[in-house]
């Protein structure tokens, strides 16, 4: 069928009426791509809340010991576990993924591709759904005897495989079940994502006219359902050790608690690219944008966005070097992670080079856009260190692996966040944020990120283990100045803190009070910017877009305007 | 540098510090050059009235030469860095020196057991030191340890060695050190292990070869009364090959 | 509920439901290899399991492949019925699907009641552990697939949405094809 057919063809479909539907329906009930995508948002902002609070209360014990922290209490050795735990899953699972990934994938891609919905509305309603069960869940097992679970993110068994060793029975197995409910949401999601961007993209819109966000959001998804599924299954075998006392991980009974450090790493090393690879494509939209130029070799990022995803499945035992594994793996290992770190760097390389000749813009969403560069860099830099197995050796588990994690998913699961949100706000509600509110937020988040991270590099350096509820029973760790390392991380902590109300204040009151937005405020050419702001049910009343170029073509000589919207005809 | 900061009393840890140094130096010029490069074309390129943007594909082999130079950089450093990481790497996880004497490292929810040979240098005869929490060496003597736990993971970590390896339940793995100093040093845990996580401190206690055999006489007749610790019955498998 | 655009687009080619078939399929794949593959691990790291796997009924499992075979022939022919736009005959072999589906489980239940009441449960030996977990977890696979059937056949049967016979074949035969991978698995290696 012919591209003109095909728009004559689908003209017929486009005009049923709506009839006006009721709260329940529109938004909690709602099949709308859109409604959906900010109900992941704003469940994975509450979420953030969550994890803000939990890091809040355990760094005031690190900073202050015994100390009984405002608005929570003394923290307790049990408390210290069950808080670091769920601030590494709450911010991990409940807001970098769907944020990124959910929230994001299901507002941009229907919009960005050119068609009216997801292919299957009621199986992305399902998935929402799943995905706040799992959170309430998670969320349950503070209050259930033993309290929250306390043994890390990574759950390793046995100490997650035994009550009478975590003394969090309860709450492993809701951890647990929450989780494993969580990669199901997702799971449906994904099988959304990849079959609407293959199959419902408008017509003439070719693959390498697919905006970056996009492919990086499904090769995400990809990453996401080929590697989820060995954990899944280690999921379902760690639920029976704890509950029906089976021995999967358990040494006593033929099993191995190492098997589950397999599992979870085949499944959390990709993890990491599926968070980061959305985040790289949100980054390349706006640098593109407040640069006014074609993103630097378009094709190039996209191989090396697969060849991170291919390689990130053999990377995953440098999580496990000094874990009683063959040492020998470490040979293998330390080469595929140094191998990975090419692509990366060449992804940040190409962003850069983006930049050159440019006419760039500071507003709040290119702040933020290039403030991820700059602070990835240095995680990415960092993540050397760790992947070379002899340093390594010194580095694991200490608060240098603590501050590279940071500084590389702080950016993704914020600055790039902040950087999206304030980007699309004008198409998601309609309105305009305030940009002096904006900058100073960043400014705000920023600087103190910095002082929080930097500090705990050098506690790392200087011995500091993770997971440590009280330093004091160290005496070679309460040395000069590094409990005054430790207050400062703190107290930047704090800084950073305070300054997200600001973003939060300017959320809500642009979202009532801002200035009306245009349908292209930031003259792009993507196609979410041919719809209405905001986008009705069905995104493009005046029809569903075609498409006759790739999406970054701005600054084009043989043209007036410094952008050409991806559905303008003409040559 | 790092020993400025934490003594480095093992034989290998001045080689893990050397690396982390030749990392932090080649990954520091690079990132700050990355950083420098990044800043200055933002600087440069700042939005001015009057001014159209460059159109550049980077699909051109002389624009992709911005790529793929950096690109065979990475490569090269990342081969540089990775001959010196493992030569680190088999000196202190693969070879396996021979030890002159074998201590026990037991972990537990939360406290350490440290089985010492005694006065006969062999371990699980009548005159093993069994202590908690305190570990006993010799400067200069090459030690192979056996370390297992009797519970969920654990690690024995003491960073004045620049040495790190987790205890697996129903496995011994072995590994070695040669200290080079005498002093007390922190022995951490450093896989959670549960609540006491925190409260898992040892001390590791070098001296020189006069003062540890004060140590063990003292120490012997009270381990003739007190019962030695159970020997782990697992097979070895995993760790040292 | 009114169909979005978006689920008339078929840029691929590949009508969007089988697609999202193949992509749920892809995901299964992985989640059967983490625990196929962590059973493989240990079982090349305890020969002495030997001594719990004889006790499986190979002979069981055999008829079971069978089935399980024959079931999905069935499938094939209501695929074929079904681009031949006869609805009824398409809804009568998946009928026969589904009934071949409700053999192996009742099969499978005598096998299972049987051995746990020699004493091999789920917690006797981690070979039974994985044995129980792994034919479960197939075994709620053939539960959905028949589940799904019974709710498709009505429409089915009225000539309607015939493109999802072929999508529940597709699915049906990867159920199919991850039995034979756990039959010589449990059963045949002693």
């Amino acid at each position: 069928m012919s591209a003109a057919a095909a728009t004559h063809a689908e003209a017929g479909h486009h005009d049923h009426a709506h009839h006006e539907p009721g709260f329940i329906e529109k938004y909690l009930w709602s099949t709308d791509h859109k409604m959906i995508g900010f109900q992941y948002l704003f469940t994975g902002m509450l979420m953030a809340l969550v994890g803000g609070f939990t890091v809040y209360a355990f760094r005031m014990q690190l900073a202050f010991p015994g100390v009984a922290v405002p608005g929570y209490g003394r923290v307790t050795a049990s408390d210290y576990n069950a808080l670091i735990t769920t601030h590494g899953s709450v911010m991990i699972f409940w807001v970098a993924m769907p944020v990124l990934i959910a929230a994001l994938g299901n507002y941009l891609i229907p919009l960005m591709i050119g068609c009216d919905d997801m292919v299957f509305p009621r199986l992305n309603r399902l998935s929402y759904q799943i995905f706040l069960v799992s959170a309430v869940i998670l969320m349950a097992s503070f209050f259930v005897q033993g309290g929250a679970f306390g043994g890390a993110w990574t759950a390793y068994p046995p100490l997650s495989a035994k009550a009478e060793y975590s003394l969090t029975g309860t709450g492993s197995s809701m951890w647990l079940l929450a989780v494993a409910l969580e990669f199901v949401a997702f799971l449906l999601g994904g099988i959304n994502f990849v079959t609407t961007v293959m199959n419902s993209r408008a017509p003439g819109m070719k693959m390498f006219d697919v905006p970056m966000v996009v492919w990086m959001i499904i090769i995400a998804s990809i990453l996401f359902m080929a590697s989820v599924g060995p954990l899944v299954a280690g999921a379902v075998m760690l639920l029976f050790d704890q509950n029906f006392h089976t021995g999967f991980f358990d040494p006593a009974k033929g099993g191995d608690p190492v098997l589950w450090q397999h599992l979870f790493w085949f499944f959390g090393h990709p993890e990491v690219y599926v968070v980061l690879l959305p985040a790289m494509g949100i980054v390349a939209e706006i640098i593109t944008v407040f640069s006014r130029k074609k993103l630097f070799a378009y094709k190039t990022v996209l191989y090396t966005a697969v060849g991170t995803g291919v390689l990130s499945f053999f990377v995953w035992a440098h999580h496990q070097f000094v874990a009683g594994i063959d040492p020998r793996m470490a040979n293998v290992f330390s080469v595929t992670t140094l191998l990975i770190s090419i692509p990366v760097a060449e992804m940040v390389f190409v962003y850069i080079g983006t930049l050159y000749g440019g006419s760039i813009r500071l507003t709040t969403p290119m702040l933020w856009a290039l403030a991820f560069i700059g602070e990835f860099l240095i995680g990415g830099v960092t993540g050397i260190f760790l992947g070379a197995a002899g340093a390594d050796i010194y580095f694991h588990d200490t608060y240098f692996v603590i501050a590279h994690f940071h500084y590389t998913f702080f950016p993704i699961a914020f600055i790039a966040v902040f950087a999206a949100i304030t980007y699309w706000f004008p198409k998601m509600f309609g309105r305009m944020m305030n940009e002096t509110f904006g900058k100073v937020h960043f400014w705000g988040t920023i600087i103190p990120f910095n002082f929080i991270f930097i500090p705990l590099f050098v506690l790392g350096t200087r011995g500091d283990h993770r997971r440590i509820y009280d330093y004091r029973h160290f005496p070679d760790l309460m040395k000069a100045g590094m409990q005054d390392l430790r207050i400062l991380a703190t107290i930047s902590l704090l800084t950073l803190l305070a300054f997200q109300v600001v973003f939060l204040v300017n959320f809500f009151v642009s979202l009532k009070k801002g200035p009306k937005a245009s349908k292209n405020p930031w003259n792009a050419n993507t196609l979410e910017w041919v719809a209405p702001s905001p986008p009705p049910h069905g995104n493009f009343p005046e029809g569903l877009p075609n498409v006759y170029r790739g999406p970054y073509e701005y600054g084009h000589p043989d043209r007036a305007e410094d952008y050409w919207p991806q559905n303008v005809e003409g040559a | 540098m790092i020993d400025h900061y934490v003594p480095a009393a093992s034989t290998f840890a001045p080689h893990i510090d050397d690396l982390i140094i030749l990392i932090g130096a080649v990954v520091g010029f690079w990132g700050l050059l990355a950083e420098v490069v990044f800043i200055g074309l933002i600087l440069k390129f700042k939005a001015e009235p009057g001014v159209k943007s460059k159109y550049v594909s980077g699909e051109l082999p002389k624009e992709k030469r911005w790529v793929s130079i950096p690109h065979y950089a990475t490569l090269a450093f990342d081969l540089l860095i990775l001959v010196m990481a493992l030569r680190v790497w088999h000196e202190v996880k693969l070879e396996m020196p021979k030890p002159d004497e074998t201590v026990r490292v037991i972990a537990q929810q939360w406290a350490w057991t440290f089985v010492h040979p005694g006065a006969d240098g062999i371990l699980d005869t009548s005159d093993d030191i069994t202590t908690i929490d305190e570990l006993h060496v010799v400067n200069d003597k090459t030690y192979q340890f056996e370390l297992t736990s009797r519970d969920v993971l654990h690690s024995f970590s003491v960073p004045v060695f620049r040495l790190k390896q987790d205890a697996i339940p129903g496995r011994i793995i072995k590994g070695w050190f040669k200290p080079t100093m005498t002093g007390q040093f922190d022995i951490q845990c450093t896989e959670i292990c549960g609540i006491g996580h925190g409260l898992m401190p040892a001390r590791i206690v070098i001296e020189t070869a006069d003062q540890h055999a004060n140590w063990v006489k003292a120490n012997t007749a009270l381990a003739a009364v007190a019962p030695a610790a159970p020997a782990p019955t697992p097979t070895p498998t995993g760790g040292m090959p | 509920m009114q169909r979005p655009i978006a689920t008339t687009r078929s840029a691929t080619g590949i009508p969007t439901g089988r697609l999202a078939v193949w992509w749920v399929i892809a995901s299964e794949i992985v989640i059967f290899g983490g625990v196929l593959g962590s059973y493989l691990m240990h079982r090349l790291g305890h020969p002495e399991w030997s001594h719990q796997s004889i006790h499986t009924n190979t002979w069981a499992g055999a008829f079971n492949t069978f089935v399980l075979l024959t079931s999905s022939l069935c499938a094939v022919l209501a695929h074929q019925a079904a681009e031949a736009k006869d609805g009824k005959k398409a809804a009568r072999f998946l009928m026969f699907t589904v009934l071949g589906g409700l053999v192996f489980l009742i099969v499978k239940s005598f096998e299972w009641s049987h051995e746990i009441h020699e004493g091999f449960t789920l917690t006797s030996n981690t070979f039974w552990s994985f044995y129980y977990t792994a034919a479960g977890l197939h075994g709620l696979h053939v539960i959905a697939g028949m589940v799904i059937m019974l709710i498709i056949m009505p429409d089915v049967m009225k000539n309607k949405e015939l493109q999802r016979v072929e999508n529940i074949g597709i699915y049906w035969h990867f159920v199919d094809i991850v039995w034979i991978f756990l039959f010589p698995l449990l059963y045949i290696a002693k």
